[in-house]
């Protein structure tokens, strides 16, 4: 024990003091609005420059400025990047929740707070250090009307301390993320410093967080899911973008419309794409189908309540076979629900959408680089099969930081699919038929307007039209067409992104999940296999409809886990539906919603305790 | 059979040789005497004569009796008929993918004033060159003749039924979000709607035109204030609308002390003679004044109310590349392999 044990408030004897080395969770709880952003970044920097895995994850309320907001940041040596269910260390900033944020700490924890918190009576069994927030900011801020803004560098530096921090990598990520602002840098260094050295001075002893450059981030990059998004929009070629701003999805349009002005622009400066900030859903859909029934690559791209919005318009794009790219950002509905809070709870109602006898392809990246990858295949799809895609993200894939290898360029061309232009039609006679199933798999040729032959042309409508476009209420006209429709749809099974078999285990258990739930199964894996001596098998879907391998990973396994971040299983009832009941009887569901990412932990004891249950 | 000694006379053709058959379209499926029917004429004769090229047009509409006309004019085109209300988001984005596009929107009042109003207004804003014409029949015909919100107070059902509310007016709504370019017609006025749609064709924004088109099945009783009766002995006429195409010669004496010349974009010209009224059209107060003075005295007043050439359209005011988006090779719309690069170190 430190002969300077008197400043560790609480020097409990009770507590772990064992090291968590570059393997802890950090929490910065805070005031929305109060600026912490910029410092929670230069943390997150930090570690990602000293070589160690990270993820970042902000929890924020729908508020723009008072309400309390949470950042966390991961530091992982085994590459976990799901969020971790305990906090290891909190910085309690924000007098509204220290209290409720201490007490749901584990025992051993750290907690970093504002002096006149006065948080250190509240428990024994934890680690406290207290600093004076507004005694240290005022030397280095003399102006008064910045303090507010710079305050929070001052945890950086104190966390910088106690956790081991290379100071010249902060300072790097300092000024990484004040590139321009040369004087903002120097007055937030300076805060950073008084952090630094007041911790040092009054707390010598090295937190049990401790941190030490690894090699494990060479190459890599960060980046949110929708930032990813829109990069893979742009290479894909998109030409027209309509939206309406919602959260989380917002800022993928944003990071879209910042891309395609700085590299979407002729020599002359003229822009190769149009982007739109529609009056409400329903417009930015309808602009996505009139795009792209002239021929252009459309999308837009809207969370839970504004697909709801758009289930008219995709029976129509879904009838009238139009490509379309639409982006479901997920967040835990309604629109008066928990707007900021992720959730994976549209994946049945985007499955089916709309009136009437209607399938989709719904793709679900897992990762930010399939944020990337599947927004790129999502326009191929949408124009091989002339249909409405789905790109169902969420917002913990969306909005938080993820660590990614560089992302590919590209190297096929694009699938534009079944396009008749003027010359196809001059050797074809000008006999074709718009709905006309000419090669078997339900997918028909279309024209795009502005063909010059004088056949090209058709009349786009829902469903009552016969094989040439022609208008028809004829029952036979009828069920051949959504009979094809429903051809089209099977035929994508194989050609959508197939399922990938992350881990081939032992034994007669299968895991199967889909999305942002995809880095808390990993790890649970590990914890499944070192704490209970379980191995499953695990299969990550990545589209709907559902390749023919997924009923073989089931038919292989006993029990197949499907996890959901719904209350329903969502996914797992598609998969009944699809698999029928015999196979389908093999299927449990496990299902995490409250809002918060999923984590390891929880799935590792809903898999345990259902596995109790059955065996 | 009878025998023929005379070959057929050589159909007229128009600037571009296309005889006026071309711009027919399939027999058309609504009532007969149905006013929407004169409005489809009208189209055809207005694109032969201006010589609107089809493989460059297109026609969008949303759904009503009204919105299937679309089918029934210048069959050669694309079409699209959409959803309820919501015509002009699909008009957008199809003008945004292919800026060398004419189009042309037909609506009804039930389909712009009641369900589609949000997106009428926010087209209005915009400015987007397309045509958009509203079908007025003051009821809903395809669901069987419900009042719409164009229909006036007073308004007698065949039912019997009053209507008590308040009517919308379009022209007036048109006009104060930002329309370059509305008017008022009849559906049995040949010439003047004749006229002003071929002027529509030559203008560079939208245009809005709200055609008096009475629904003979539904709302053409003694009592409707939509019904053709009604609207012969109320009609007045605002002007007496001429245009000029710009491949026409223009020297035409006018008087201009009587009469406004207005020179579109295109350099054509639209000549505005005044009647009763001593009315500038680009004065969108006066035109605002007149139109609720009309409608106080029960005049169906028809006309050119507001004409902007200046404003630049939604494609101009985005700063689009001259070629079509929907037609830009994958070279000008996949940035090159150095522009991933460069994001990506940005992010490492
Ligand atoms: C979302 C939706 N709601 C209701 C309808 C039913 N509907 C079809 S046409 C119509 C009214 C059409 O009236 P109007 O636009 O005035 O056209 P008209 O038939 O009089 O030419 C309605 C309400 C529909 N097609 N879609
Ligand atoms: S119901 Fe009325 S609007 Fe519809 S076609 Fe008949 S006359 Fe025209």
């Amino acid at each position: 024990m430190s002969s300077s044990g008197t400043l560790l408030t609480s020097a409990a004897s009770s507590v772990s003091t064992a090291t968590l080395l570059n393997d802890f969770s950090l929490q910065v709880a805070t005031v929305n609005g109060s600026g912490s952003q910029s410092s929670n970044l230069v943390l997150l920097r930090t570690l990602f420059q000293m070589g160690i895995p990270i993820s970042g994850k902000n929890l924020f309320p729908s508020n723009i400025a008072g309400l309390p907001t949470w950042y966390t940041i991961r530091a992982s040596k085994h590459g976990y990047v799901a969020r971790k269910k305990e906090i290891d260390f909190l910085v309690a900033l924000n007098a509204e929740t220290a209290r409720e944020d201490v007490l749901a700490l584990e025992p051993g924890a750290s907690v970093l707070y504002d002096e006149p918190l006065a948080l250190a009576k509240l428990r024994a069994d934890l680690t406290y250090y207290s600093l004076p927030f507004d005694k240290l900011v005022t030397p280095v801020c003399p102006q008064a009307k910045l303090r507010k803004l710079v305050r929070n560098m001052i945890y950086v530096g104190a966390v910088a301390h106690l956790v081991g921090m290379e100071m010249p990598e902060v300072e790097r990520a300092l000024q990484r993320q004040f590139a321009k602002k040369k004087k903002a840098a120097d007055l937030n260094w300076g805060a950073i410093q008084a952090g630094y050295d007041y911790a040092r001075e009054h707390y010598p002893q090295p937190d049990r967080c401790q941190l030490r450059r690894m090699q494990a981030t060479q190459g890599k990059i960060v980046i949110e899911g929708n930032a990813a998004a829109a990069l893979g929009c742009m290479f894909a070629g998109v030409t027209v973008l309509a939206w309406y701003p919602i959260t989380p999805s917002s800022s993928l349009c944003e990071f879209l419309i910042d891309y395609l002005k700085k590299y979407r622009r002729t020599a002359d400066g003229k822009a190769t794409f149009a982007a739109v900030q529609a009056e409400d859903e329903l417009s930015a859909c309808g602009m996505v189908l009139g795009a792209s029934w002239m021929g252009a690559r459309a999308m837009t791209s809207t969370s839970g309540p504004g697909i709801s919005l758009m289930s008219e318009f995709v029976g129509l794009g879904y009838y009238a076979e139009i490509p379309a790219v639409i982006f479901d950002v997920q967040r835990v509905g309604p629109s008066t629900g928990l707007p900021t809070r992720t959730a994976q709870g549209d994946v049945a109602f985007a499955a089916w959408l709309s009136h009437g006898d209607t399938r989709h392809i719904v793709l679900l990246p897992g990762t930010v680089e399939e944020c990337y990858e599947l927004g790129l295949a999502a326009f191929d799809l949408a124009e091989r099969f002339q249909t409405p895609v789905f790109v169902l993200s969420d917002l913990d894939l969306a909005m938080n930081h993820w660590m990614a290898d560089p992302f590919r360029y590209p190297e096929k061309p694009w699938d534009r699919g079944k396009i008749l232009s003027a010359d196809d039609l001059q050797r074809l006679q000008g006999d074709w038929g718009r709905y006309r199933d000419v090669d078997g798999d339900g997918i028909s040729y279309r024209t795009i307007p502005g063909n010059e032959h004088a056949m090209a042309s058709y009349f786009a409508r829902g469903s009552g039209h016969n094989e040439r476009g022609l208008y028809s209420e004829k029952p036979d006209d009828y069920t051949h067409n959504v009979d094809r429709l429903r051809r089209k749809w099977e035929g994508a099974r194989e050609i959508v992104p197939q399922p990938v078999l992350e881990h081939e285990g032992k034994g007669e258990i299968g895991i199967i999940a889909y999305g942002s739930s995809h880095p808390a199964v990993m790890e649970s894996l590990d914890q499944l296999r070192a704490e209970y001596g379980i191995e499953p098998s695990y299969l990550r879907l990545r589209a709907y409809p559902f390749a023919g391998a997924i009923a073989g990973f089931v038919r292989r396994h006993a029990r197949v886990y499907v996890i959901d971040q719904n209350r329903d299983g969502q996914m797992h009832d598609l998969l009944l539906t699809d698999l029928g009941a015999e196979l389908g009887a093999r299927l449990h569901s496990i299902r995490h919603y409250n809002g918060l990412p999923v984590d390891a932990r929880s799935l590792t004891d809903a898999l345990r305790s259902q596995e109790h249950q059955t065996n | 059979m009878a025998t023929t000694t005379t070959p057929p006379a050589a159909p007229k053709l128009n600037r571009l040789g296309l005889p006026q058959a071309d711009y027919r379209g399939s027999k058309t499926t609504l009532c007969a005497g149905c006013g929407h029917n004169a409005i489809s004429e009208r189209i055809v004769d207005a694109c032969f004569e201006m010589g609107v090229d089809p493989v460059h047009f297109l026609k969008l509409s949303g759904i009503g009796c009204s919105s299937k006309t679309p089918a029934y004019f210048v069959g050669r085109s694309f079409g699209f008929n959409s959803v309820h209300g919501r015509m002009p988001s699909v008009a957008t984005g199809a003008v945004l993918a292919n800026r060398s596009m004419h189009a042309l929107g037909v609506s009804g009042d039930g389909d712009t004033a009641s369900i589609g109003l949000g997106q009428f207004i926010h087209l209005m804003r915009r400015n987007l060159r397309l045509v958009y014409i509203i079908e007025d029949n003051g009821v809903y015909g395809l669901t069987k003749g419900q009042f719409s919100a164009t229909a006036d107070i007073g308004s007698v059902q065949k039912s019997g039924v009053v209507n008590e509310m308040p009517p919308l007016d379009t022209c007036s709504l048109a006009i104060l979000s930002g329309a370059t370019f509305v008017a008022r017609s009849f559906s049995g006025d040949k010439k003047q709607l004749l006229t002003i749609l071929k002027a529509a064709l030559a203008h560079n924004g939208t245009v809005m035109i709200d055609v008096i088109s009475p629904c003979v099945t539904f709302n053409d009783h003694e009592g409707s204030t939509k019904s053709y009766k009604y609207v012969l002995d109320h009609e007045e006429a605002l002007q007496e609308v001429s245009f000029v195409p710009y491949y026409e010669d223009i020297a035409i004496d006018y008087d201009p002390g009587t009469t406004a010349d207005v020179e579109m974009h295109d350099g054509s010209h639209l000549r505005l003679r005044k009647l009763a009224h001593d009315f500038d059209p680009s004065n969108a107060q006066q035109a605002l004044k007149v139109l609720g003075e009309a409608h106080t005295s029960g005049e169906v007043l028809t006309g050119v109310f507001y004409i902007d050439t200046k404003k630049p359209n939604f494609v101009q005011q985005l700063d689009l590349v001259d070629e079509p988006l929907a037609f830009l090779p994958l070279d000008q719309v996949r940035p090159p392999r150095s522009v991933l690069d460069e994001v990506m170190a940005s992010l490492a």
